[in-house]
Formats: structure tokens, C-alpha cells, sequence
């Protein structure tokens, strides 16, 4: 059994809305598939049918080889749980929170003693250990979170949004976790709105859209079809603007999109750049802003579906962090 | 943090034993390692008991010193007369918060953490309530520690006092299921907590509480018979200071057995759907 989750036309609704409408995925054993989709497009959703929690209105899915609907105790065996908001006690000790896991699956009070002792010091949280999870700073509650559902050794990990609201030092903490756990062998499903999250992490990648896989592939794949930078130039003179869509078009060969006072256009080979230059300072134009960067989400989207993703909250910022600016 | 996930050696020694078959001695035990959890909630907010008994006891204070020389003429008969209703009321707005609780476990993603793991599906749900039952207890002690402050001296003795409070728990228990319900079919805490207080006012004071239902206009006291805070508190009454105590606990006894049967179901099917 090479496939950790196959899922086939999963369906799902809720009163007046479809949250997934035919979702097929499959995470190979060991690998880390990352679930790229905007705020509401299915992604808790389908967290939720493949650990149980949920039962889809139509479609199948097994995980471990074990179907989601008709043995969902053998399924819950296998895999650990990180939902989109902490899930951690507040009233309870970082230690009581993961005793009372361990006890729950059967360890004895020594041994689930040593198991949260275990975790909170992989998770650097010793220290932090006896007291009680609401006075945890947000990083800490996510890695105590991380830690509650790891007590079991699980082989399969969801992780929904596991960054979402943190800090870039914290967020570079979780990626260095999870690329641990995938060193020890444990398949990852992770869902993000950044694109540059799956990027770091994933080793496959669906991008969903209103319930609807629209797009799937490594990274990649995926970034050669939506285009792997976006070159973004700002004319001094907002006059000028018009100009110089026209020669970023002419110099990449993609579509222009204009702003309010920025030309940006999708590329593939990052040597334009010069040729970009040299061609303004060849027509007299100053420049007060030109960078090269990751495509944010929105982005992907446009070049994915022709239309930029709806209710995206805080989707360009998965591009922020890195971003090139040259003079 | 780095250095602690690259480290990890792939197996520790002592390997997780095998997830525990499903069997109804390890839904008792899962239900009470759960009922252990709210314990330890309990231990760290111990604010909450005295502000579940807060208004109870408020009552106490209003109604025997301020009405109590009115009513029966003498204050300390009326405190006699009142601290069973007061018991119970404290105990019955006490339920209130098994709703509340679970609403917020459910709002805070804490249920589908459990409801991931292997085991067995109603422990979560078992287990608030029978931590719940150790708090209307709490409360119920809370009441009667400070009635006997004030000089209260049940007839019924010990015997008397215990037996009026495995009943009123039993009635908690039954009740609680309602609210479980409301915790679980409502969106918020919030929600919860005003739906559930709406209630509890005509319910609780609407009976032989603080008043002998005979002595209130007919449609109220045709109310006040037929609500089961009055056969609560008539039984409990007649335990801790002597008078009759069959035929209210007969009617306890029904409603406790209405309440279950009609709120048990519900509630597990609620918890199903939405938990
Ligand atoms: N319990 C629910 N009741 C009604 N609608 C829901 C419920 N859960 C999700 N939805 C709807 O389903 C869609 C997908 O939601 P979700 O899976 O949470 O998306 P994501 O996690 O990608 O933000 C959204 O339109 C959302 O409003
Ligand atoms: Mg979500």
C-alpha cells in the first residue's frame, strides 16, 4: 500500500452550499501533500471527511486502505489531527493536556508521564510544562497542539492551516517540525493559503477552488503553469504607466495586468529582468519601484482560472516574505 | 526547535500500546479519564462554584432577612422553610453550565481533537457529565455550608440532608441532558447561556421555592403543582424537615425519567450530528 489517503469524488453540502463538489486526492505514504486553496473553498472540509469527523454526502475515501465512512475506528488508529485553531485545553497544563491524551489511548499513568514529558521537551515547552496552556504565547499553543496529536505515533498527520496567524519566526519553527516528522516517516496533508507554505513543504500539491480540485501537481508543475515570478514595475510618473505595460509586454511575452500605478506580468526566466531595465532606460522612463517576485495566491489563481480567487484573507502575504527588490 | 526535530530518533523505546478495542469497560474508562479532565477544570477555576452559588445564595440573605420576619413571622421558620428550594434552584441553574461547557469545547475545536482519536465515540459526552455531577454536588455543599452559618439545623439530620441531595443530583442529572441539548444544538456559549436562564427564572421561582404554591393566584399555583422544581423541592423538604415525601418523589421521579427519556436521545443525536 504506496497511498496513504485515496479520495474520490468526495461531495459534500451544507445548507445551501456545496463546500466540496467532486474532490479527488491521493497522498502517496511518506510524502507531504499540501492543499492550496483560498478561505471557503473545502479545505477544513475535507480535513474534517478524512479524519472522520464528517461524513461526505457523496464519493469515498480510505485512509491507510481503511474507508473513512464504514471504519472510521480503525482510521482514527492511524492519524493525528492539528485542526485550523488550537485545540488545547486552556484551563489544563501543557503535561495534563498531553496525560490526558496518552491515558485516553491506553497508556499507563507512568507511561503517559513519559510521553508528554517526551513531547514538550521535542517541542521545547519543558519549561512551560506545569502551567496552564492560556498563558501560552500563540507559537507555544500550536506546537502543544502539534504535540496533542503525535501522542499516538500517528503515520498520517492533517495539518489545517498550521501557520495561519504566526509570526514568520514561529512559522519557520512549524516548517522545521514538519519537515522532522516527514524525516521520521509520517505522511503529511497540509492546507494552506500560501503558496509559498506548499512550496517550502509539499511534495504534491492540489490547489482547490470552490470544492473543485482545479489544479494539481509538484510545485513545480504547478508554478510553471501559473507562471513562477511576477515582475512588477512602478513608474515615477504615473503618466508613464501605459509605456511601460508596453515594453514589460514586449520584453516577457505574458499579459499585462495595470494597477492603479503598477504594471505586473507573469514570468518564467528571471534573466528578463535586465533586458526589462535596460529597455526602460533606453525610453527615458525613471522608475521608482521594480522587484521580481513569488506569485501570491491571488495570482495563481488568476493564472489558473482566468479570475482572481474570492474572499482571500491575507492570500498575498505567503509572497511577502519573498520578495526580491532590485534597484 | 531545529535541533530537537532532526534529533528524533525514528522509534522511541517505550512504543505506544495498541489502541484499545472498544469494549463498554473502556467507554467507562474513557468517559472517566474525560470526567478527570473537568475535575482538574474545576481545581483550576474554583471561582466558579462560588459564582454558580452566588445568586443562590443572595437569595438566602434576601429572602430570610429581608421577607423573612413577613412571610411566616419569623424569620429563622422561613429559613427553614426556604433553604431545600434554595439547594435545588442553586443546583438547577448549575446545570445551565453542562450546556455552556459543551458548546465551548465543541467552539474551540477541543471535541473534534477527541473525536480523532480511537476511542469510543460517547466518552466526550459521558465524560462532561459526570464531571458536571461533581460540581452540582459542590454546589449543593456550597448552599448547605452556608445555611448551617446562618443557624439552619435540618430535622431530617444527616440521613435526612444526604438523601434530599442524592435526589436533587438525580434530578440535575436528568436535567442536564437539557441542556446538553441546547449546548449542542445552539451556535455559541453565549447563546447557551441566555437560552438556558430564560428558564430557569419561571422554573425556579414559579414553585413551593419560596412560597406555598396555595397561596399564589390559581393559574400560578395550577403552574407551580405541576412544575417539577415544586416536587424537587417538596421531596427534598420532607427528607431534611420532616412531612411527606412519597408522593413528591413519586413526581420527581417521573419527571426525572420524562426528562431523560425525551432529552438523552436527543442529545446523543444532536452530539452525533453536529460534534
Ligand atoms: N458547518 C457548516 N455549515 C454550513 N456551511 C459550512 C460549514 N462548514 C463549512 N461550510 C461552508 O463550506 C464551504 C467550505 O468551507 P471550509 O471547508 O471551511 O473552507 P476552507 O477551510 O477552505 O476555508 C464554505 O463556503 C463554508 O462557508
Ligand atoms: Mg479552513
Amino acid at each position: 500500500m504506496t497511498d496513504a489517503i485515496r479520495a474520490e469524488g468526495l461531495v459534500k453540502r451544507f445548507k445551501g452550499t456545496t463546500a466540496l463538489d467532486g474532490v479527488d486526492l491521493v497522498a502517496r505514504a511518506g510524502a507531504v501533500l499540501g492543499v492550496l486553496g483560498p478561505n471557503g473553498s473545502g479545505k477544513t472540509t475535507t480535513v474534517r471527511i478524512l479524519a472522520t469527523l464528517l461524513t461526505p454526502d457523496g464519493g469515498h475515501a480510505t485512509v491507510g486502505g481503511h474507508d473513512v465512512v464504514r471504519a472510521p475506528h480503525e482510521v482514527r488508529r492511524t492519524i493525528g489531527l492539528t485542526g485550523q485553531y488550537a485545540a488545547v485545553d486552556q484551563d489544563l497544563t501543557g503535561t495534563q493536556n498531553l496525560v490526558l491524551i496518552a491515558r485516553l489511548l491506553g497508556h499507563s499513568r507512568a507511561g503517559a508521564r513519559a510521553r508528554a514529558a517526551e513531547l514538550l521537551a521535542r517541542f521545547s515547552l519543558s519549561d512551560a510544562a506545569d502551567r496552564p496552556a492560556k498563558t501560552y504565547s500563540g507559537g507555544m499553543r500550536r506546537r502543544l497542539d502539534l504535540a496533542a496529536s503525535l501522542v499516538g505515533r500517528p503515520t498520517l498527520l492533517y495539518l489545517d492551516e498550521p501557520t495561519t496567524g504566526l509570526d514568520p519566526h514561529s512559522r519557520n519553527e512549524l516548517w522545521d517540525v514538519v519537515r522532522g516528522l516527514v524525516d521520521d516517516g509520517v505522511t503529511v496533508l497540509l492546507t494552506t493559503q500560501y503558496l509559498e507554505e506548499a512550496d517550502q513543504l509539499a511534495d504534491d500539491i492540489v490547489v482547490l477552488d470552490h470544492g473543485k480540485v482545479i489544479s494539481r501537481g509538484t510545485p513545480d508543475e504547478l508554478k510553471a503553469r501559473a507562471g513562477a515570478q511576477v515582475l512588477q514595475v512602478q513608474p515615477l510618473h504615473a503618466g508613464e504607466l501605459e509605456r511601460v505595460g508596453g515594453i514589460v509586454e514586449q520584453v516577457t511575452g505574458s499579459e499585462v495586468r495595470t494597477g492603479e500605478r503598477t504594471a505586473s506580468a507573469s514570468v518564467t526566466d528571471p534573466s528578463v529582468m535586465p533586458e526589462v531595465v535596460r529597455r526602460l532606460d533606453d525610453a527615458g522612463i525613471s522608475v521608482s519601484e521594480l522587484n521580481l517576485r513569488k506569485p501570491s495566491l491571488d495570482e495563481v489563481f488568476l493564472a489558473l482560472t482566468g479570475r482572481p480567487a474570492e474572499d482571500t484573507t491575507g492570500g498575498a502575504d505567503g509572497a511577502a516574505p519573498a520578495e526580491r527588490t532590485h534597484a | 526547535m531545529s535541533t530537537a526535530t532532526t534529533a528524533e530518533p525514528r522509534e522511541q523505546a517505550a512504543a505506544a500500546p495498541p489502541a484499545p478495542r472498544l469494549t463498554p469497560a473502556v467507554a467507562v474508562r474513557h468517559g472517566g479519564l474525560l470526567a478527570w479532565r473537568s475535575l482538574l477544570k474545576i481545581k483550576r477555576n474554583p471561582e466558579e462554584i462560588l459564582g454558580l452559588t452566588f445568586m443562590p445564595l443572595m437569595f438566602v440573605a434576601l429572602f430570610v432577612f429581608v421577607f423573612g420576619q413577613a412571610m411566616m413571622g419569623d424569620w429563622q421558620a422561613y429559613r427553614d422553610f426556604i433553604i431545600p428550594g434554595i439547594a435545588a434552584q442553586s443546583v438547577i441553574f448549575a446545570t445551565i453550565g453542562t450546556g455552556v461547557a459543551l458548546n465551548t469545547d465543541i467552539e474551540k475545536g477541543i471535541f473534534d481533537r477527541f473525536r480523532s482519536l480511537p476511542i469510543a465515540r460517547s466518552a466526550p459526552l459521558v465524560g462532561a457529565i459526570l464531571g458536571d455531577l461533581v460540581r452540582y454536588g459542590l454546589t449543593v455543599i456550597a448552599v448547605l455550608v452556608v445555611a448551617a452559618l446562618i443557624g439552619y439545623r435540618p430535622e431530617g439530620g444527616v440521613l435526612g440532608v444526604v438523601a434530599a441531595g442524592a435526589v436533587v443530583m438525580l434530578f440535575a442529572f436528568a436535567l442536564c441532558w437539557l441542556s446538553a441539548f441546547m449546548g449542542l444544538l445552539l451556535r455559541t456559549p453565549m447563546a447557551v447561556n441566555i437560552f438556558g436562564s430564560v428558564w430557569m427564572f419561571p422554573l425556579t421561582f414559579g414553585a413551593s421555592t419560596f412560597v406555598d404554591p396555595d397561596d399564589m393566584p390559581s393559574w400560578m399555583g395550577a403552574f407551580a403543582k405541576v412544575n417539577p422544581v415544586t416536587h424537587v423541592t417538596d421531596t427534598m423538604r420532607g427528607l431534611m424537615e420532616g412531612g411527606p415525601v412519597a408522593v413528591p418523589l413519586m413526581w420527581t421521579l417521573v419527571w426525572v425519567a420524562v426528562l431523560i427519556g425525551v432529552f438523552f436521545p436527543l442529545a446523543t443525536r444532536a452530539y452525533k450530528r453536529r460534534a
